[in-house]
């Protein structure tokens, strides 16, 4: 995107960018800038990433045998309610948009800040204080309800602390409602002179779609869970079977947020890979409008599909049809994008920095993710492998293999700009390598395990399946690796890197065309937008 | 001020003239001002969905067990929701002239309609604890304490009806004392001048708020306490 100036890397005076104009813990805690807000969601979600991997690991450890040997299934039960709430409400959700969105759109619309900072800085304080509900509820014993929280079993049945895991999320949900509202308030209102919606950048695009699933389905998940936290409280019998109330509606209105959601965790990602495809193939994104109306096709459809985590739980069968064929559909806009970021390398100059490298560990996981989507959208294949580890499978391919290295590659990626630092390129292929590796070796045996009938959510399993669960403990381990080595080299490079220029990938974007790292306001001069998002090199200029 | 859009920007990044109230990112108090409406439109349209999970439920079982539902509706004591239903429309009435007053630069008439909107409020509040009480007086909350007086046919999915009943007016109540807060913030500002008939788009945004809870006790209205009238 030209802008009307480019400024070169210069050299860094003292508290000229964002991070050294003021020092102190309180220019942190207090400050209304997104790009410090994101560095704090950065921390935060960090911290909840290998907390949710230590669940990972013990759960993982425990599956080494086929006896109950390491835990007890109660504690079994909790580790993987755990691991589910901490990885989705804490991690994921937030992830790409608390951190990268946050940081990025602003820059990219050409604006000094989002519409409403200090909402902003209140959405991270509301996380902090859902965070520590749900981090009361784990060190006081935890929840063993599954992160779906099913009802009568959350109401009436289960051990643990419930309520105050529910809580927790229920406060999160306002923080993420806030991000949305505050995105999409901000991408109406304060784009630069010059940049309509059809030139931003699909990053921006994304986000927008994610940000309506946000405001339109979070609000549903926070008052279910208010329903099941005053069941148990107060023995309002909202869902309670003994008083004629329905504990398939709670599945009801949980899917109609958790399905949307799954998405929340999806297309932030799928917005990096937008960026990072076209940059490192040189090749304007083939189809732009195409892609950018996927995303909102995806965010729409998406509200329709619910129902295809309840096939087997009693609702109708024409219900189920329906909803099986609704599934089907969500895979176009999907596959639409795969093929649009295919395209886009076909005779590209490919170069294979590391964040192509997780982009195309993103298409290839992710393609499998949707694949194996449609098999479990097909109404008679999933009464087969409903809640067995074929779906584990299913949604790690898409929320590990997909919506993980999509962040990752996106850190990367917008790492120059954000610390200012190179980080170190041979370790971070290495690292990209030992992720993939150690994700196929883990989640691609749950496929075969799943197809022979390994359910999930249990302790123990027959002895049969010991070699595949041993291939997956092997992988996880080295997957562990794999993403220890990034916080490692990321944190040296803070200190050790070498400066980033402004524009290291030689990028067309417009958050490029400031300082690495930008100054608080962002641009030293509000820009002027005057052409399309990608200016590289077109379709038929290479293919002629 | 010729062309508000454009105000010059002074040293603190608000405008030269006139008062700060431009913040620092914003170009202009016009683009200021439809980010405010945007976002206060968008939280409403959360709160629709929030209140809408409930409203579901409610539908729900109302139309799996019509006649429970009917004949639980006639433990309401209509006077009382009539009562609050006017109480809050005028208080709408109030909050509306308050805005107007605002906008129109009448600067000594914000307060007064601000007050009569939160006494108005109270009184609502007041009404629902004495029907609340009154309620638990009958053995009518939910759990074990539940004795439903009328045919135990329908016990059980009354204790559903006044699950719901608590839960949603509940949630309104909760609202309103939200809403309350944010009057009496209002007030102390309007007090210190802070709102001209320039400027005073936090009175707008909470008017959005309050005429958002009053809409939603229209429809709990005779959802809850009139369909006993009418099925027999
Ligand atoms: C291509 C589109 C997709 C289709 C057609 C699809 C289909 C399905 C179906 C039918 C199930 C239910 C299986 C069962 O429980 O028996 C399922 C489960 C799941 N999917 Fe997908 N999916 C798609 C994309 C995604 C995405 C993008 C994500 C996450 C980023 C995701 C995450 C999940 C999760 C978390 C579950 C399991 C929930 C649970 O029971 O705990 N899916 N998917
Ligand atoms: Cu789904």
């Amino acid at each position: 995107m030209a802008a009307e100036f480019i400024p070169e890397a210069e050299p860094l005076h003292p508290r000229d960018n964002y991070l050294n104009v003021r020092y102190g813990v309180g220019s942190w805690l207090l400050t209304r800038d997104h790009k410090r807000i994101a560095l704090l969601y950065l921390a935060s979600i960090t911290f909840f990433f290998f907390l949710g991997g230590l669940f990972a690991l013990l759960i993982r450890l425990e599956l080494l045998t086929p006896g109950g040997d390491l835990v007890q299934s109660e504690t079994y039960n909790k580790l993987f309610t755990m691991h589910g709430v901490v990885m989705i409400f804490f991690f994921l959700i937030p992830s790409i948009p608390a951190v990268l969105g946050n940081f990025l759109i602003p820059m990219m619309i050409g604006a000094k800040d989002l519409a409403f900072p200090r909402l902003n800085l209140l959405s991270w304080y509301i996380y902090i204080v859902g965070a520590a509900f749900t981090m009361w509820a784990v060190v006081h014993g935890g929840v063993d309800t599954g992160w779906t929280f099913y009802t009568p079993l959350s109401t009436a049945a289960a051990n643990g602390h419930v309520v105050a895991t529910a809580v927790g999320i229920f406060i999160t949900g306002f923080s993420s409602i806030l991000t949305g509202l505050n995105f999409i308030v901000t991408i109406h209102t304060m784009r630069a002179p010059g940049l309509t919606w059809f030139r931003l950048p699909l990053f921006v695009w994304s986000h927008y779609a994610t940000s309506l699933i946000m405001v339109l389905g979070t609000p549903v998940i926070a008052v279910t869970l208010l329903m099941v936290g005053v069941e148990r409280i107060f023995h309002l019998g909202l869902f309670d079977p003994a008083l004629g109330g329905d504990p398939v509606l709670f599945q009801h209105l949980f899917w109609f947020y958790s399905h949307p959601a799954v998405y929340i965790m999806i297309l932030p990602a799928m917005g990096v890979i937008s960026e990072v495809v076209t940059t490192f193939s040189r090749k304007n994104i083939f189809g732009y409008r195409f892609v950018a109306f996927a995303s909102v096709a995806i965010a729409v459809l998406g509200f329709l599909v619910w129902g295809h985590h309840m096939f087997v739980s009693g609702q109708s069968v024409y219900a189920g049809m329906i909803f099986s064929l609704l599934s089907f559909l969500v895979a176009i806009p999907s596959a639409i994008k795969v093929f649009n970021w295919t395209a886009t390398m076909y005779r590209g100059s490919i170069s294979w920095r590391t964040p192509m490298l997780y982009a195309f560990g993103f298409i290839g996981l992710f393609t499998i993710g949707g694949l194996t989507g449609l098999f479990l959208a097909t109404l008679g294949v999933d009464v087969h492998v409903h809640d067995t580890y074929f779906i584990v499978a299913h949604f790690h391919y898409i929320m590990v293999g997909g919506a993980i290295m999509g962040y990752l590659g996106g850190m990367h990626y917008w790492w120059p700009k954000i610390s200012g630092k190179m980080y170190p390129e041979g370790w971070a292929r290495f690292a990209a390598l030992i992720v993939f590796i150690g994700f196929n070796l883990t989640f691609f045996p749950q496929f075969v395990l799943g197809y022979l009938g390994m359910p999930r959510r249990y302790h123990a399993y027959p002895p049969e399946f010991q070699v595949l669960n041993v291939m997956s403990t092997a992988g996880a381990s080295v997957l562990g690796v794999g993403y220890v080595i990034p916080m490692i080299y990321f944190a040296w490079s803070m200190r050790y890197g070498k400066n980033a220029p402004a524009n290291p990938w030689r990028s067309t974007g417009l958050e490029w065309q400031t300082t690495s790292p930008p100054p608080t306001e962002n641009f030293p001069v509000p820009p002027v937008v005057t052409s399309e998002p990608y200016v590289y090199a077109t379709e038929s200029e290479v293919v002629g | 001020m010729a062309d508000p859009r454009r105000l010059p920007h002074g040293e603190d990044g608000g405008p030269a003239t006139g008062p700060g109230y431009l913040q620092h990112h914003f170009e202009s108090l016009v683009q200021q001002k439809d980010a405010s409406s945007l976002g206060m439109w968008l939280f409403l349209v959360t709160e629709i969905l929030f209140f809408g999970g409930l409203f579901l439920v409610y539908t729900i079982y109302r139309w799996s067990y019509p006649l429970a539902f009917a004949d639980a509706s006639r433990h309401m004591d209509v006077r009382l929701g009539t009562t609050n239903t006017a109480v809050l429309i005028i208080s709408s009435l109030t909050m509306a002239m308050a805005v107007h007053s605002a906008a129109a630069g009448r600067r000594r008439l914000i307060i007064p309609f601000l007050a009569a909107t939160m006494l108005l409020g109270t009184t609502f509040l007041g009404i629902k604890a004495i029907e609340y009480t009154e309620h638990i007086r009958h053995h009518l909350f939910p759990g074990p304490w539940f004795h439903y007086p009328g045919p135990q046919i329908h016990a059980r999915p009354a204790e559903l009806f006044f699950s719901l009943y608590f839960a949603m007016t509940g949630l309104h109540a909760l609202h309103m004392v939200i809403g309350l807060g944010i009057l009496s913030v209002l007030v102390v500002q309007s007090r210190r001048g802070r709102y001209t008939g320039q400027w005073h788009t936090p009175i707008e945004m909470s008017g959005l708020y309050w005429h958002f809870v009053d809409i939603v006790w229209i429809f709990l209205f005779p959802l809850l306490y009139l369909i006993g009238r009418h099925v027999h």
